[in-house]
């Protein structure tokens, strides 16, 4: 590595950011493309989930923590959003704030409660939480239970975008799945995201040189808890509902799956893997429960054979280091 | 406070009486996961999947063999925990050396294969078991009625942990096995076969919780989703107890078991979640868990 040299009034941009960038004009350009291509409601619908993987990828790709109950933030933002939309007749921006902002305040919660565990005892605490918050959602009386929340009004966004237009619509959420993109690689390329990694790879080191480790990890799980959220309150707009489905247990399942298949700690690997996923699922729905089938499949070969995940195996090929 | 005029001493006791029942059925399990646990380093998300097909092991055996409840107790545990040893050669076998993490995400690959293939050949709804009627009927104890399923339920789980615990931690073979688990190389070394000493362990492991689901037939229906529902609590109650302790894993299922039902009677709303509450509580208190040692 070549020593930075201390003035630097035009950094050429390094051989990373060119191979991120030509990736993101890829991804740019696919987002476009898609409602041209495919139903842009699924459409639509895969960049929610998209966002999802991508916050979900923060914790285990970027600080090795293993979250096997991120449906909870995923569900609660989108109860919040769809009764603050639906209920209070809040604008759908300030409904999906509101969110994003009951999922980061549970994240802190859980996060504070179960940071001081690490791998799998990390893993299975954040299991029994988001079981927790599934029962609550089934008890409390404003999710409706069973019947979920129906008939969430698209509204106006800031009061001017008509998001019952698709179009509008579209963009709507293309430009929330990028604001939440970019601020996950803006975290993962940042001071911050070099003592995350630092982290991952050798705690006690990074304790040693100084760092309170535990607030990092923190920060990152409120994080990666309020993106989570941001996915889960855009989809309730979207699909005008919210439902158990969105905080149960096999949603945490689905989005471990989409990160480990389009490759853990790679910034594009939780978008493919959830574009697969969902594709998946909605082409398969027919054979009702070979999709389980299949995905439990999928999960035992990505961890015997194929541990990289497909943008991991693609960008091994390429030698490419930051995708 | 607590709708003082509603309890009865009836429902108190029969409330205290499904506890133990479902605390027989954590202590087993979450047992099974802890024996797992310490041989394998991994944690067996399989074991929500395994203890059902416990249950429908039972439930062939009768209707398709003939085989009566007593083969059950004895052939399913075996079947499964065979089935169970297959899949640690075959593929648990094969990530050895790597990051746990990987083992727990395999066999939640693996809890979904097993879980799915039962939804599609055997729908949602639950299958009957019946009681065996060596058991069926109920003694009166004077302050309430105690069916006899349930008391051989709760004796009969309470010897099968305290066996293994025995077996642990006063047999040789518990001291090989305890050898195995704090040194694997040095046990080689002395001429112990580790791989098949791991292997063994996790089909016993899961033929703890295949028996847990022969045991839970005839009072839960068979179902396919059995398993699915109960290992989120089993997790929570690995965790109070803190994993690695044998003892510690059969103390806190039972006691958990109790104050669910306790719960019921005195605050029903939370009967769902109170074990997720003590588990935040315990953390914040003894990160460990209840019987674990601080790392």
């Amino acid at each position: 590595m070549s020593v930075p040299s201390t003035v630097a009034p035009v950094a050429a941009p390094s051989r990373e950011t060119r191979q991120f960038a030509v990736a993101f004009v890829v991804l740019l350009a696919a987002v476009a493309a898609a409602p041209f291509v495919a139903y842009p409601f699924f459409v639509m619908e895969a960049l929610c989930f998209a966002l999802f993987a991508c916050a979900f990828n923060l914790l285990i790709g970027y600080v090795g923590l293993l979250s096997f109950g991120h449906a909870m933030f995923l569900g609660s933002a989108s109860y919040v959003c769809a009764h603050a939309a639906k209920v209070w007749g809040l604008d759908p921006a300030l409904a999906i704030l509101a969110g994003v902002a009951c999922s980061t305040v549970l994240g802190v919660v859980v996060g504070a409660l179960s940071i001081r565990s690490q791998g799998i005892y990390f893993a299975m605490i954040t299991v029994a939480f988001a079981q927790m918050v599934y029962f609550l959602c089934v008890e409390a009386p404003f999710t409706h239970g069973e019947d979920g929340i129906q008939g969430v009004p698209q509204g106006r966004a800031f009061g001017l975008l008509d998001l019952s237009q698709p179009a509008l619509l579209y963009v709507f959420v293309a430009a929330i799945f990028l604001f939440g993109f970019l601020t996950v690689y803006r975290a993962v390329n940042s001071p911050f995201g070099e003592i995350l990694k630092a982290i991952r790879e050798n705690e006690p080191r990074a304790i040693s040189l100084g760092y309170r480790v535990q607030r990092y990890k923190l920060a990152a799980f409120a994080l990666s808890a309020a993106l989570a959220g941001l996915a889960g309150a855009t989809k309730a707009i979207v699909v005008q509902n919210a439902s158990l489905t969105d905080v149960a247990f096999p949603m945490s399942g689905e989005v471990v799956l989409m990160t480990l298949l389009g490759g853990m700690g790679t910034l594009y690997g939780p978008v493919v893997g959830a574009i697969v996923v969902v594709s998946m699922q909605n082409y398969l729905a027919q054979y009702g429960q070979w999709v389980t089938v299949i995905q439990g499949a999928v999960f035992v070969a990505c961890v015997l054979a194929f541990r990289r995940g497909i943008v991991g195996e693609i960008a091994n090929a390429l030698k490419w280091t930051s995708l | 406070m607590f709708l003082g005029h509603a309890i009865t001493i009836q429902q108190l006791f029969g409330q205290l009486l499904i506890g133990l029942i479902n605390g027989s059925f954590y202590a087993l399990l979450s047992l099974g996961l802890a024996v797992i646990f310490g041989m394998l380093n991994i944690v067996n998300f399989a074991h929500g999947a395994l203890y059902m097909m416990g249950a429908f092991c039972a439930y062939f055996l009768l209707h398709e063999f003939g085989l009566n409840y007593w083969w059950a107790l004895i052939v399913a545990p075996l079947m499964v925990g065979a089935f169970g040893a297959l899949l640690e050669r075959t593929l648990l076998a094969r990530l050895r050396g790597l990051d746990p993490l990987y083992g727990l995400l395999l066999t939640f690959g693996l809890a979904l294969v097993v879980q799915g293939l039962f939804q599609n050949f055997f729908g949602a709804s639950g299958l009957p078991y019946a009681i065996p009627p060596q058991l069926s009927g109920a003694r009166n104890l004077g302050f309430m009625f105690l069916p006899n399923y349930r008391a051989w339920v709760i004796g009969f789980s309470a010897s099968i942990c305290f066996a293994t615990w025995f077996a642990i931690e006063k047999t040789r073979l518990g001291a090989y096995l305890r050898a195995a688990t704090e040194n694997p190389t040095i046990a080689r070394a002395f001429g112990l076969n580790v791989p098949r000493m791991i292997t063994l362990t996790y089909g016993f492991g899961v033929a703890l919780a295949a028996l847990a689901g022969v045991l839970a037939a005839p009072i839960n229906q068979v179902r396919p989703g059995m398993g699915a529902d109960i290992i989120a609590v089993v997790f929570a109650v690995v965790v109070i107890g803190g994993m690695g302790s044998i003892l510690g894993s059969i103390i806190t299922g039972f006691a958990l078991g109790v104050v669910e039902g306790l719960t019921k009677v005195f605050y029903p709303e939370a009967s769902n979640t109170v074990v997720f509450v003590i588990m935040a509580v315990v953390l914040l208190i003894r990160p460990a868990g209840l019987f674990g040692k601080v790392a």
